[in-house]
């Protein structure tokens, strides 16, 4: 709590320090458009020209997804310089959906065997 | 009366106390992050739902089988070129979205207004793309509880692998229509109310509304959407046409 108290003076400079200046935005931009030209460049080359093959490009995927969803989400979005407190009230529920996935991909292993049984090839 | 307070009634200044607004945001806002949210909980639950039927099924359509053409121009044998211009249109629109708020917080109207127009513009050019992408997989016969009719072209969309019969291909590409029109239909609903926010509000701009109210926060507002938007499209991309 105590770490609030000279909060008012510091957002005013925080505001106008850390905005997006133009710049910036591009900067962003360059990255995003980057990490989208590696995933062609995996989907294009390397999994045709077997480099690696699709179980290793598979997580690759999902990694530079997540990045691309940082940059999106804390610059575009501006949410890396909100209030911590609101931060945490937008990434703490996706816990919810990290857990959706460990259910429903576990339990998917099973249909397969259900699929088995329920029609018969 | 004694000029003393005692420590009951002093007033309370810290952020969570009701000293202030702990969040620091205006609550239009910060209404809009819950109802991101909110929205992130219905695609999550769509995408994975994709994955657990697609984990469930022996095969699955290929991607760079099923996307290989560049509608208009070529019938096959560029996969992925056509979603990598949709890709780029929407990280593009975005950009000019954070480019009209940064000219907000200068309270430049020309700019503003500048910005939001490249940013329809881009809107529409990603809906029109995708109605070229959808009418393409519907002339292949490809529809919600539709498949190509016939086998040879159904074997098309597969890559070769021992001991899948036709019955799994047949289920599988079924499964794979369904999704697909739904989770790209329910993106692009979401596209398309966007740009008729993004048009609404660049007529309020126009009309001067924010330069009256002195702020452009709306444009801040609207643009959370439509970068929600476009991270929406990072996943979708990433699951239908890569993995």
């Amino acid at each position: 709590m105590s770490s609030h108290t000279d909060v008012t003076s510091h957002d005013h400079d925080h505001e106008h320090g850390e905005g997006m200046t133009a710049k910036k935005i591009w900067r962003v931009f360059f990255i995003l458009l980057g990490i989208t030209v590696i995933e062609f460049f995996i989907a294009l080359y390397c999994v045709p020209q077997h480099v690696f093959s699709i179980s290793v490009a598979n997580p690759i995927y999902i990694v530079l997804t997540l990045a691309k969803a940082f940059y999106i989400v804390a610059y575009f979005m501006h949410l890396k310089f909100e209030k911590v407190g609101l931060v945490y009230s937008i990434i703490v529920p996706i816990l919810f959906i990290i857990g959706l996935i460990l259910v429903l991909t576990n339990e998917s292993h099973h249909w397969i065997g259900l699929r088995g049984v329920v029609v018969p090839e | 009366m004694s000029e003393a307070v005692s420590n009951i009634d002093e007033i309370k200044t810290t952020p969570w106390a009701g000293g202030h607004s702990p969040f620091k945001v205006e609550y239009g806002k910060m209404m809009m992050w819950f109802f991101l949210l909110s929205d992130a909980f219905t695609f999550s639950s769509l995408l994975i739902s994709y994955g657990a039927l697609r984990f469930s099924m022996p095969t699955w359509p290929a991607a760079d089988k099923v996307f290989q053409s560049v509608p208009g121009l070529v019938d096959s044998g560029y996969p992925l070129v056509f979603v990598g211009i949709m890709t780029f249109i929407l990280i593009m629109s975005s950009v000019t979205m954070v480019l009209a708020v940064e000219a907000g917080h200068r309270n430049s109207k020309k700019e503003v207004v500048m910005w939001m127009i490249f940013t329809i513009i881009g809107g529409f050019m990603f809906l029109g793309c995708q109605a070229l992408e959808w009418t393409h997989l519907h002339h292949e016969g490809f529809w919600w509880a539709s498949i190509p009719g016939n086998e040879h072209t159904l074997k098309e969309f597969f890559n070769e692998a021992p001991g899948v019969g036709l019955d799994a291909q047949k289920t599988a590409a079924q499964a794979f229509a369904n999704l697909f029109f739904t989770i790209t239909g329910f993106h692009g609903f979401h596209v398309f109310s966007g740009v008729i926010i993004n048009i609404v509000i660049t007529l309020n701009v126009l009309a001067g509304t924010y330069q009256k109210r002195g702020s452009y926060l709306m444009i801040e507002k609207v643009g959370l959407y439509w970068h929600f938007v476009d991270l929406v499209w990072v996943f979708v991309f990433t699951f239908f046409y890569l993995v």
